[in-house]
């Protein structure tokens, strides 16, 4: 299947092209293709159930699209999975925070993880974590949480950040610093690709309507 | 430090914390093994002629009460999503993740197991048995083990599901673990019973990591 002719598609960049995606026995988009330049924002919009969260578990490679291609820089991500996995960074609907562990062991780890931990006091200081950093994570609250998890994006960088509802439990402080953050990757060339139900303060951010591309009903 | 042994050690450092984990599977071994004088009478001559039986059969009971733990609350918190998106690949997560388990409840086990079968008046020649095939059997308890964990993650009465997923996998490790003790009480050699044991070990070394990760991968779909 070809892309839609209206749509440019560079070589550069992180492209989807005509991705479909099914869930269960439902077709949840079909026909959908994007491309994230560097230093592009992609924000995903649409009601719930619209695929915004299976688009993003797509993105990241954790579900195979049911057709089409994922290319970066020109090359299928399937191609190479370690690779993508490697320049990604997922932020899910869950914090992965584990309650007996501290908020500065949590983060080393999930920093040590990706390959590099030298910024985990860095990425506490910038989400204003600091105070906490020698809390178990039990004590937390959910916005903290959520703080502690959009940490992992600064602790050790990746050229890819998938968010999914990242501003979810945030207060208007936290908010801005998720958008300052996302502000500065983008300056430095990364790529955001996020749903959000939470207006957030992105510039220049390219929207993508999911429900565009719902699949027609059998007429 | 690398991937694998900082995931080693974040298994480990939760399990400490939480406590009871290893303590648990311990527990259950010595008061399931103790039962066994109250229900088939203090004999010693029938304690020891069973007495390697009852220690392995009790021993896989003990590791499979511990296996659920190896995926699930990672996979409930979103920590197994976000773990199989890091560089280091699935299978050797799970092989680091097995190691931990292993190191807290199989090790445990296995130190603990000479001195039930103590209690139970074992014959003084099965001990070198006893302990060596512990050692070789228990890793691939929790290898086999994960595969279960992982198959049954996400289905409601994941547990019971286990259970009949794994023990029967366990019979092998089972028949070699008690045939070396009964062969070194009987004077015959023991060898050639831990040898299978070690080739049961070194084919789930490299084998469960890869079932359990495309397992693991199917269930975060």
């Amino acid at each position: 299947m070809s892309a839609p002719s209206d749509l440019p598609l560079p070589s550069g960049g992180f492209c989807g092209r005509s991705l479909a995606c099914r869930r269960g026995e439902r077709l949840v988009f079909a026909r959908l293709s994007f491309c994230v330049p560097a230093g592009g924002a992609l924000v995903l919009a649409g009601p719930n159930g619209s695929g915004k969260s299976s688009l993003l578990r797509l993105m990241a490679g954790l579900t195979p699209p049911e057709s089409g291609d994922l290319l970066w820089d020109g090359t299928p991500i399937a191609e190479d999975r370690a690779a993508h996995r490697a320049r990604l960074c997922f932020i899910g609907h869950q914090e992965a925070v584990k309650p007996v562990l501290t908020v500065a062991e949590t983060l080393a780890f999930w920093a040590g993880m990706q390959g590099d931990s030298r910024g985990v006091e860095a990425a506490l200081a910038r989400f204003r974590l600091a105070p906490l950093a020698r809390s178990p994570c039990r004590l937390l609250s959910a916005g903290q949480r959520r703080r502690l998890a959009l940490a992992r994006l600064v602790a050790s960088p990746a050229p890819l950040w998938l968010l999914d509802e990242p501003a979810t439990g945030l207060d208007a402080e936290a908010q801005a610093d998720l958008a300052a953050v996302i502000a500065e990757h983008r300056r430095n060339g990364g790529r955001v690709v996020l749903s959000t139900h939470t207006p957030l303060a992105i510039e220049n951010a390219m929207p993508l309507s999911l429900l565009d591309f719902a699949p027609r009903r059998a007429a | 430090m690398s991937a694998f042994r900082r995931l080693v050690a974040r298994d480990l450092r939760l399990a400490l914390r939480q406590g009871g984990d290893a303590a648990t599977v311990v527990a259950f071994f010595v008061l399931t093994v103790v039962l066994f004088p109250f229900g088939v009478g203090p004999e010693a001559a029938l304690l020891a002629r069973i007495a390697a039986g009852i220690v392995w059969v009790t021993a896989l009971l003990a590791a499979l009460l511990s296996l659920e733990r190896i995926f699930q609350a990672d996979y409930e918190d979103g920590s197994l999503e976000a773990l199989a998106l890091m560089p280091l690949p699935l299978e050797a997560q799970v092989l680091a993740k097995c190691l931990a388990h292993w190191l807290v409840t199989g090790l445990p086990l296995t130190l603990v197991a000479p001195l039930l079968a103590l209690l139970l008046h074992l014959d003084a020649a099965g001990y070198p048995a006893l302990l060596l095939g512990m050692a070789l059997g228990t890793p691939t308890l929790s290898l086999i083990g994960a595969i279960g964990a992982a198959l049954s993650l996400g289905a409601r009465r994941g547990g019971v599901l286990l259970s009949l997923l794994v023990l029967p996998l366990y019979i092998p490790v089972l028949i070699f673990g008690v045939a070396a003790i009964e062969a070194a009480i009987g004077g015959f050699p023991a060898r050639p019973h831990l040898l299978l044991l070690g080739a049961l070990l070194a084919a789930a070394l490299p084998l469960a990591p890869l079932a359990a990760a495309a397992a693991l991968r199917q269930a975060l779909e």
